[in-house]
């Protein structure tokens, strides 16, 4: 596909406004909140932000919070491929019923999907009691955490692969076989490389949606320093003990380290579309 | 929604004011007084009427005490302020300069019209045995109290553990932060705030025990059912105050400095008492407690200021980031 360079004419004219616009709406919807974070964060002195950042009670929920999300999100990414591969590939009763399931994480207040999840997952409720006697427990462990995180994800892996999925041009698939091919080749070889970006979107979409996420994670944790609390959780601690400062210094090792991941995978899918292109 | 009722409130409050009419008044209070102060503001109004031909309307804002301070702290439009306890008022003062620091002897007792204390509510037939504090730290029964550092109404509990062990190994200290650590080790879930601990406890079904204010506990069983829990009263416990105070420069640009103090007034005169024993919360007149004489058994208190030495003290070495609490947490 081609590109259009900087200052290179387009088909579609008003480069110019659209640019400009692009600009104004980052700086004025993401740049200058965030920068407030920053700002007031480091207006309390780096030896307040530090001691803040490096508290046991913070790093161990900052390892919870990048480690339950990234188990989440690849968690979401296998489940959400076979999703969309049964919805685009088969055909059954109460199909558009299943296709309509899928969103409802996107549509309900987190807070009810919380509550849910851990009426279910408790020792003595529908699912955890069957959990319970084989010595797993969900609710109030970090489990917990992982699988309302899931639960959050699961929507955009399956949103980000269907079109592609449903796009992907199947006699490939057939040339593959007719020319001897092994499933698990089609799968790894053809199948695969197609949906990879899709892939990629679908998990850095979910990961940072379940960093962020509080509503439903406070409900099943159970909060308990050092175990099961998530960063957010202690940002809206710190908020209620006046600690201004606290809460945005932790938010801005958050925001960061984010950032720096979501880059990360921006540039992986870059790469990967390249290598596509190139072929 | 929660967090939306204090701007609603705001709202509300802040786009009738100029309007000619009744005077408003917003009372900013903690989590479980809601059904305490909707009787109070209609007896009140009611009062107010009488006395002086003028309508008040009060509305409330709940949530936790401390987030409630800092609403208010943030601009809430609080006339009034009922919190869980004298930090979060003393925070107000100090933060945001609405009222004078000395803001707690301008009332009668402190500025606390009434008292409570923490009890324990069990399940129906108290199959974990609970009659006492050392029962709570016996392994397999589960506690279930809010994270203190957010809730008022906890960080009471906690200091109410930590008192009476401290009472019963004769002031030794390290004795009192064993017993709250033994203690917090049984808490599965710490919620943010009085009323999320007790839907956890009561709705839920999780937990042995509720460690929580004694009008909570007794609301609960009339409001969830006597056939489904029960109240254990401890032998010793600690004295909660939760204070009250106007805001005087909220309530001065309100031109409602009058109706506020009058408000709070109110909660002392026989008919306000009355209303707070009915919702159990000990009042300090000895009539309103005679009208209710089973109502409230008899506890041995103590204060937080003869063993803590007050609310700063408290707050600094137990509940401050790297406090007692944090270190119980991090040695486990």
């Amino acid at each position: 596909m081609p590109r259009t360079n900087f200052r290179s004419p387009s088909v579609l004219p008003g480069f110019w406004p659209a640019f400009s616009y692009t600009v104004l709406y980052l700086s004025l919807i993401v740049l200058i909140p965030l920068s407030a974070v920053f700002l007031r964060s480091a207006a309390s002195g780096w030896g307040h932000v530090w001691k803040t950042i490096s508290a046991p009670n913070v790093v161990a929920s900052y390892r919870l919070s990048f480690g339950a999300s990234l188990v989440a999100g690849l968690v979401s990414v296998v489940v959400g491929f076979l999703v969309a591969w049964v919805l685009v590939r088969y055909r059954f009763p109460g199909k558009a019923l299943a296709d309509a399931l899928v969103d409802l994480p996107f549509a309900l207040p987190t807070a009810v999907a919380g509550i849910a999840l851990t009426s279910l997952y408790t020792e003595s409720g529908w699912v955890g009691r069957y959990l319970a006697p084989l010595g797993i427990r969900v609710a109030f462990t970090r489990l917990g955490v992982v699988v309302a995180l899931t639960f959050i994800g699961l929507p955009f892996v399956v949103r980000s692969v269907q079109p592609v999925l449903g796009d992907a041009d199947r006699e490939l698939e057939e040339a593959a076989r007719s020319l001897g091919a092994t499933r698990r080749q089609i799968f790894w070889r053809v199948i695969f490389p197609i949906v990879r970006p899709a892939l990629l979107t679908g998990f850095a979409l979910a990961f940072a949606r379940a960093l962020g996420e509080y509503g439903s994670v406070i409900f099943i944790s159970g909060n308990l320093p050092m175990k099961t609390e998530i960063a957010p959780l202690l940002i809206v601690g710190k908020l209620e003990q006046y600690d201004y400062a606290g809460a945005t210094a932790i938010a801005s090792v958050m925001l960061i380290a984010s950032f720096l991941l979501l880059l990360g995978v921006n540039a992986l899918q870059r790469r990967t579309r390249r290598f596509m292109e190139a072929e | 929604m929660k967090r939306s009722l204090p701007m609603l409130a705001a709202l509300l409050a802040g786009s009738v004011l100029n309007a000619a009419g009744p005077i408003r008044l917003l009372n900013v209070s903690y989590d479980p007084t809601r059904e305490l102060y909707q009787e109070i503001d209609a007896a009140f109004a009611r009062q107010w009427k009488a006395k002086t031909g003028a309508d008040v309307e009060i509305s409330q804002s709940h949530g936790g005490s401390g987030k409630q301070a800092r609403s208010v702290i943030d601009g809430l439009p609080a006339d009034v302020v009922t919190l869980a306890l004298a930090y979060d008022i003393d925070s107000i003062a100090e933060r945001a300069h609405l009222l004078p620091a000395n803001w707690q002897s301008r009332l009668p007792f402190n500025s606390t019209p009434y008292t409570s204390t923490i009890v324990f509510l069990v399940r129906k037939g108290n199959p974990k045995h609970i009659q006492d504090w050392d029962d709570l730290v016996k392994p397999g029964v589960a506690v279930i109290t809010p994270n203190p550092k957010t809730s008022g109404g906890a960080r009471w509990s906690y200091l109410a553990a930590w008192g009476q062990a401290l009472k019963k190994n004769h002031g030794d200290d390290r004795k009192a932060e064993d017993f709250v650590a033994r203690l917090y080790r049984n808490v599965p879930v710490l919620d943010s705030g009085a009323r999320g601990a007790t839907t956890t406890f009561a709705q839920r079904g999780i937990g042995d025990v509720l460690l929580t204010w004694e009008n909570e506990a007794f609301l609960a069983l009339d409001e969830l059912g006597k056939d489904k829990f029960e109240a254990v009263t401890p032998a010793v416990s600690i004295l909660a105050e939760p204070p009250v105070a106007v805001v005087d420069k909220v309530a001065a640009r309100h031109g409602a400095t009058e109706a506020a103090k009058a408000y709070l007034e109110f909660l002392y005169t026989g008919e306000g008492q009355e209303i707070g024993a009915k919702h159990y919360y000990r009042p300090r007149s000895a009539q309103a407690i005679a009208k209710y004489p089973n109502r409230f058994p008899k506890v041995q208190f103590f204060t937080i200021d003869e063993l803590f030495g007050g609310w700063r003290k408290a707050q600094q070495r137990h509940f401050e980031d790297g406090g007692v609490f944090d270190r119980i947490y991090a040695a486990h």
